[in-house]
């Protein structure tokens, strides 16, 4: 369709989807507002009343609780549907919390945010009911705009449209049209404006305190902490490890053919040629394992050129075309930028090995305090980090700087994969390029 | 042969010192920092200069952006640069000013001593030589790439070879096959590559390693 339609008509529409959308959202609120709110406060009362009548109010409590929670978080999503960010203030269940035990009747009620919740309840579904209006009105307006009641007045129905009760004569009903424009073009204008109001109030109830958000980010930096403390230990034994199987024992082996070496020197110069080509040949393989396990610490390239060179290394080194662009005004912290190298090695490594793509693209970008990192390409797609343990790694790794990874791989493709980290940056400089590898 | 070192670590400086000047070489100087190898190649003018990637005092790659600096200061001035890893990323920067007179080894390298000596007298006399590493990557990742899937085993040993700067000779006696076998391996795969032959060792290797690094390489094949 897009083929015939002319320029304006497509500005018109691309003016028309928000309208449209502003007009659903206010719908949705109101009809959330208006069927739950009231029956969620009366049945929370109930509940509070019953625990001493006869304690059953115990696991009731909790029940509407998790209801209540249930009507926040769907206006939360309408919330981001609008581009408002509610963020969860819900402390997480304790261990043993099942229903119907003292236990989670404690947790619910010690929560803040469940009263909190409870007391925007009423408010929320005034607020909540006034933006039926953001889609009632342009509704009216649209009404009166397309000539329904000139077209009813002319059908002899009674009739009456904004000011005029009944329509009285033609000229009453044609007029009807132009205030149908106006208040169409109000009810939109307002529409956006009451969304707005409603949000901007489930703001100051909703997110949570500054004590609940402390506590949620105490929690989460525990959780990092953990993960990160057993993947260090891990890679720790593992380069243990690899050391003593690899470089420690060619070394032990060296000095051993020296040793015989030195011993034979007199007897049997022809055994002595053969030892040292041996040692040689020892030293060579623990020289290549030493450049691997380094690789696999911090990449020797990531030291010498930062991120940028690295990334382009890693191109390199990938049997199909990648397209790099990295625009970086300084150098992250060595930690976030090691972080970020093998996030991108990890990516990359995942598109050779599932994707069958025949080209990707790396981007590396900061801007306000974040880097950001995507790794892409054309194949077959079906990517899914829950099930890959590689991306799932990157993805505890980035946590513990705070940073996040998203997946959208769609069956067919493309896959791309986004990661991003806060950091800042050091020594500003300009240096923005391109290229192919 | 008059030689420049710039080394940082004091042991492999004077082994290196050692060899050369074993096997008839003399060096004419040897720095260990960054910001003196500069001056240190402007005022020998060596045959050859002998570099390490990594040097004081940032500890970063000041060797290598001092290769590359002298060789835009005194163009054609041999380089062999040494590291400790080998990057296809610097193997394509020493190359890019398409003049030769390079080597890129790994430190390793050095331990095969005749071996080292003799890549230290062809980058002198003007030839390319790419560790066998930079070659294998470079084979690597283009292994899949059409036409170089239609090279048959021997040819491929051939073009590795080649691309290490060894002469027809050597990579006959590499291969022990005849100097003629040679050759006709090297026509069969210019031709499977749609490259225009060379006779010139070196114009040859460049246009190998560009082939395999996919810039220039390309292009004949898409006018073909």
């Amino acid at each position: 369709m897009g083929a015939v339609d002319s320029p304006v008509s497509d500005r018109i529409r691309a003016g028309l989807r928000p309208a449209a959308v502003t007009a659903a959202q206010g719908l949705l609120i109101a009809l959330l507002s208006l069927t739950t709110h009231v029956l969620l406060v009366v049945l929370s009362l109930v509940a509070l009343l019953l625990i001493p009548a006869f304690g059953v109010g115990f696991a009731l409590f909790p029940m509407v609780t998790a209801l209540v929670r249930l009507c926040t978080g769907s206006h939360r999503r309408l919330a981001r549907w609008s581009g408002v960010e509610l963020p969860v203030p819900y402390l997480p269940a304790p261990p043993g919390a099942q229903v119907g035990t003292w236990r989670r009747f404690r947790w619910v009620v010690t929560d803040p945010a469940t009263w909190r919740d409870l007391s925007w309840l009423l408010p929320g579904a005034v607020t909540g009911a006034v933006c039926l209006a953001a889609f009632a009105l342009p509704l009216y307006g649209l009404e009166g705009a397309l000539g329904v009641p000139v077209l009813l007045h002319l059908a002899d129905v009674w009739y009456g449209y904004g000011p005029f009760w009944p329509i009285g004569n033609l000229f009453q009903a044609v007029l009807c049209v132009p205030l149908g424009v106006l208040v169409l073009a109000a009810g939109l204008a307002a529409g956006r404006w009451l969304v707005w109001l409603h949000l901007t109030f489930a703001g100051y109830f909703l997110p949570p305190t500054r004590a609940a958000a402390l506590a949620l980010r105490v929690r989460q930096l525990t959780v990092t902490r953990a993960d990160t403390v057993d993947a260090q230990a891990a890679e720790l034994r593992r380069i243990e490890r690899d050391l003593h199987d690899g470089a420690q024992a060619r070394l032990v082996a060296l000095s051993m053919s020296i040793g015989l070496a030195e011993q034979l020197v007199q007897r049997d110069p022809e055994a002595v040629r053969r030892l040292l080509a041996e040692a040689r040949e020892t030293s060579g393989q623990a020289l290549a394992e030493l450049r691997g396990l380094v690789r696999g610490i911090h990449p020797p390239v990531l030291a010498e050129r930062g991120l940028d060179g690295a990334v382009r290394a890693l191109a390199l080194s990938v049997p199909l075309p990648v397209a790099v662009t990295v625009e970086l005004p300084g150098r992250p912290p060595a930690p976030v930028e090691s972080a970020a190298y093998f996030a991108v090695a990890e990516g990359l490594a995942n598109v050779t090995k599932h994707s069958a793509a025949s080209r990707a693209w790396i981007t590396v970008r900061y801007a306000d305090g974040r880097l950001t990192l995507v790794v892409g390409d054309d194949g077959r797609g079906g990517a899914d980090p829950a099930a890959g343990s590689g991306l799932a790694g990157v993805g505890r790794r980035l946590a513990a700087f705070d940073g996040t990874m998203a997946v959208t791989s769609p069956v067919g493709g493309p896959t791309v994969v986004t990661m991003e980290l806060p950091c800042e940056l050091s020594s500003p400089r300009i240096s923005p390029s391109s290229g192919t590898g | 042969m008059r030689v420049v070192i710039a080394e940082d670590l004091a042991l492999l400086r004077d082994g290196l010192t050692r060899i050369l000047e074993a096997f008839g070489c003399q060096v004419v100087a040897a720095v260990d920092n960054g910001p003196s190898v500069l001056p240190a190649l402007t005022t020998h003018r060596p045959d050859v200069a002998v570099v390490d990637v990594r040097l004081p005092p940032t500890f970063t790659d000041e060797g290598l952006q001092a290769a590359i600096r002298a060789r835009a200061a005194l163009p054609g001035l041999p380089v062999l640069v040494l590291s400790q890893h080998v990057e296809r990323l610097y193997a394509r920067e020493l190359l890019s000013d398409r003049r030769g007179g390079v080597g890129y080894l790994l430190k390793d390298r050095v331990s095969h001593v005749d071996q080292f000596v003799d890549a230290v007298r062809r980058v002198a006399a003007g030839g390319t030589v790419m560790d066998p590493e930079v070659v294998a990557q470079l084979l690597a990742s283009r292994a899949g790439a059409e036409p170089l899937a239609e090279l048959t085993a021997r040819e491929r040993e051939v073009l590795g070879l080649m691309a290490e700067g060894r002469s027809n000779a050597a990579i006959a006696g590499r291969l022990f096959v005849t100097e003629k076998a040679v050759s006709k391996h090297i026509n069969s795969i210019f031709s499977k590559l749609r490259m225009p032959p060379s006779n010139d060792d070196n114009r040859r290797v460049l246009a190998v390693l560009a082939y395999l690094d996919g810039e220039d390489g390309r292009q004949p094949r898409a006018r073909a």
